[in-house]
Formats: structure tokens, sequence, C-alpha cells
């Protein structure tokens, strides 16, 4: 197999999420001489950018696109520590974690792949996150970005109490705030003084590029 | 008044803010109701003797809720203009307060409650249900009886049953509310629970809140000895089954 049919397989099983598939093709490639880059940003990457726009014209649904994502999610286990060696830049820090009372976990962890697909680094904190388990892992990992998720009404105000945490703990203006979740919107993200806010897992995406593109040039 | 003519009680449109249909001398009105409850509501008016027009739209579209107040609204707004009495046996269903928005557009009232449970349960009785745990999967008789196609098959857990973790990895049990008596819906009960790995606890309910919430619809202590009739829906609206 060349290596361009490698490359061509392997975003084909990401894609249909055959994780078996993925993870022989991984090996195949890095044994056979292909760098993790290349099999990351040509054939990886590109197909979780291929999910999420299945996602979003309504050809995918969440079954296809958690299944793709763990396929991809098996294939950096291998990769990540190749990367890290090799001193690939991520595109950034991404902390996430769904409120305090709140056990929904779908929606964040599409996001995850979602992110991870685009190069990334998430750190997950899971489900019924405290603030003060927020704060500690800002502290810890300061990254870039840290989003909050929630899936119900009774759990959204828990965004204004990290974000009354965050600057209490001197660290709001360090790390720009998204939210997310089903009943969250907009209007809803700005009244609580969020920094942005997706309808989606792609869209959470795109945001958090933007908004880490914003502030690095605001730094300048 | 013909068989076919329908006139207008403006006593109860003063009330209600609704015109009232009558059909052959008889009130109707009409339930926009979710096919998770759908056959609840016809059992409850057949044994009360209300004369109820069911429009019931699948259960499906609790897979994607965002839909909900589209369908209802679509259906609403004709029967609303055709001058009928309309109620929507909806709670707010994960559309975040759509449903509310049709209903208060359109002058028609709904289910109380942010889903179907509070309805079965009881709205303070689930609150403490999710204090306690908040990883409690909630069951209805609904749920068990079409759990292999409402959530095994919408979830894609029939092809790909290795998301079950992913799915339901969070939650900490079961938590049926069991509204009838049926020794099959117990056997596929336990079925449910062990597919999900997840200890079943059983609330004995019944359709007693259901029917309270029908009564303030259609008018307390009011029974006509009517039918109950179903509306074949269109594909747009979706089917009940």
């Amino acid at each position: 197999m060349t290596q361009d049919e490698l490359l061509k397989e392997l975003y084909d099983a990401t894609l249909v999420g055959n994780q078996p598939r993925v993870i022989e093709l991984t090996n195949e490639g890095l044994t056979t001489g292909v760098t993790p880059e290349t099999l990351l940003f040509d054939a990886l990457i590109p197909s979780l950018e291929e999910v999420g726009a299945r996602f979003e014209r309504g050809d995918f649904f969440v079954p296809e696109m958690l299944i793709a994502g763990k396929a991809m999610s098996k294939a950096l286990e291998i990769l990540r520590p190749l990367l890290a060696e090799t001193g690939v830049e991520t595109i950034g820090k991404f902390l996430i974690g769904t409120v305090k009372g709140d056990v929904h976990d779908i929606g964040k962890n599409l996001v995850d792949i979602m992110l991870e697909g685009a190069g990334f680094e998430v750190i997950d904190l899971g489900v019924q996150v405290p603030p003060e388990k927020f704060v500690e892992a800002i502290k810890e990992h300061e990254p870039d970005v840290v989003g909050f998720s929630a899936f119900l009404t009774t759990t959204m105000p828990m965004f204004k109490v990290n974000i009354n945490a965050l600057e209490k703990a001197g660290l709001r203006e360090k790390v720009i705030v998204m939210v997310g979740g089903a009943p969250v919107t907009q209007e809803y993200a700005d009244s609580i003084g969020a920094d942005g806010y997706a309808a989606d897992a792609s869209g959470a995406v795109k945001r958090a590029k933007e908004l880490i593109q914003q502030r690095a040039l605001a730094r300048r | 008044m013909s068989n076919n003519s329908h006139s207008v009680t403006d006593s109860l449109a003063a009330v209600s803010g609704v015109a009232r249909v009558e059909v052959a001398g008889v009130a109707v009105l009409d339930v926009i109701a979710c096919g998770a409850i759908a056959s609840s509501v016809r059992e409850i008016s057949k044994r009360r003797g209300w004369t109820v027009q069911i429009h019931a739209l699948s259960a499906l579209l609790h897979d994607r809720p965002e839909k909900i107040a589209a369908a209802v609204a679509e259906i609403a707004f004709r029967l609303v203009s055709e001058g009928r009495r309309v109620a929507v046996a909806y709670a707010d269903c994960g559309s975040y307060g759509e449903v509310d928005r049709v209903c208060a557009e359109l002058g028609v009232p709904r289910l109380s409650g942010l889903h179907c449970y509070d309805v079965f349960g009881g709205e303070k009785f689930i609150e403490k249900v999710f204090e306690s745990e908040p990883g409690t999967y909630l069951l209805t008789d609904f749920l068990v009886r079409s759990f292999n196609k409402t959530v095994v098959k919408e979830l894609g857990l029939d092809r790909f049953p290795e998301l079950v973790e992913d799915y339901f990895g969070q939650y900490k049990r079961v938590l049926w509310l069991k509204q009838g008596s049926d020794p099959l819906l117990d056997a596929k009960a336990k079925e449910v629970a062990g597919l999900l790995g997840l200890p079943l606890e059983v609330f004995e309910t019944s359709d007693g809140g259901l029917e309270y919430e029908l009564e303030k619809f259609y008018g307390n202590g009011y029974a006509d000895g009517g039918t109950v009739k179903d509306t074949e829906m269109s594909l747009t609206a979706g089917s009940t089954w």
C-alpha cells in the first residue's frame, strides 16, 4: 500500500468509526515510515472535519459522530507521545467540564472529539464539576479556554457561579470562558458574561479558534 | 346546527380565550398529544366520557426536541384558526420554552412541568429524585414498552452497542415511574436496566397526574358521554406507533 493509499484508507476508516482498522492503519503507517504529523494532519483531522460537516448537514447523527471520535481517539493514543516528542504545537489548550449537579456529557464529549480533531489539547474534568475544581484545574493547566457545559435549565445558573469563582480567584482575565449545552443561547451567554457560545460541537471549535486569535491580537 | 357545522360558544371563548366548537351539540376538545402519552390521553378521555379529537405526534420528536414546538404549532395554528378548542399534551419536553411560546401565541394550554415525568411522578417528587441523585435515568411505561425503538435504535445502540457507556456511563440508577400493572413490562424494565448496567428502582404511580391535567383542559367535572377520535397525521408531523 502506498502512503497515499494508507492515508486515504485511514481517512475512510475514521469516517465510519472502524476502530480496529484505524488502530491497524495507524500502526502500519508508523511502521512504514509515515510521520505522526502526516497521519494526523493528512488523514485523521480531515476525516473528523468531514464528520463534523456531515453532522452539520444532518447526514450524520450523534452515534456516527461518537463512533468516529472514538476511533480517532484510539489513533491519538498511539500518536500523542510521538507528537509530543516531535514538538508539534497544539492550537490551544481547552479545559472542559459539565457543571455541578449535571451528569449529561454527550454534547461535551462531542465537543471534546471535535476539539481534539482540530488539534486542541483537551483536558476534560468530567461531569458534576464544582466551581472549586474548575479553579484548581485552571491554576494547574493554565488553559487558553475553559468550557462549561450544562444540559438542564436548572443547572445553567452554575455558569455564572463558576465565572464568579474565577473572578474571586483572580483568574477571569487569564482564561477565555465558553459555555454551551442544549438550553443555552447566545443571549444567555452574554447575560452571564461568558466570552463565547456555540450551538454545536463544530461551532465550538470555530468559536474557540476565533477567541484565541482575538486574544492573541489584543495582546500584541 | 347540522352535524357538519361548527357553532362557537362565546361564553367559553371569553373564559379560555379560545373558541369552543360543538359538533352535533357536543363539545370537542382537540388535544395535540405527544405519541408517548397519546394512548393514556385516549384511555382517560374514553373513561371520563369526553369528546376528544387526538392529534398525536411521533414520540420520536423527543430525539430532536427543537422540532417539537414547530410540529405542535403547525397543527395548533390550523385548529385555532378554525375556531376549535385546543390543548397541548406536551410539557416543555426539552424545547426550552419554545412550546410555551407557541401556546402563549395561540392562547392554548399545555401540560405543566418540564417533562411528562413531572406529570406522572409529580413535579416535587421528580425534583427530589434529581436532588438526591442527578444520575437518575427515568422511565415511563411507554419508554419501557418502546425502549428498543425509542432508545436503542434511535441512539444507534443496535448498530454500535459499544456506545452504551458513552450514553449512560454517568447514570447511577434507573427509576421507573410505573403507571400500570403489566407483568410483561416488569420483565422488560429489568431487561432495560440490565442493558444499561444500572440498578432498577420502581416508583408506583398512575395516570392520575395526567388525568388531572386533562381535566383542567376539558373542564372540571364535565362529561358529555362523547367519543374519542384519532386524527391521522401527516408524515411531516410524524406518526404514533
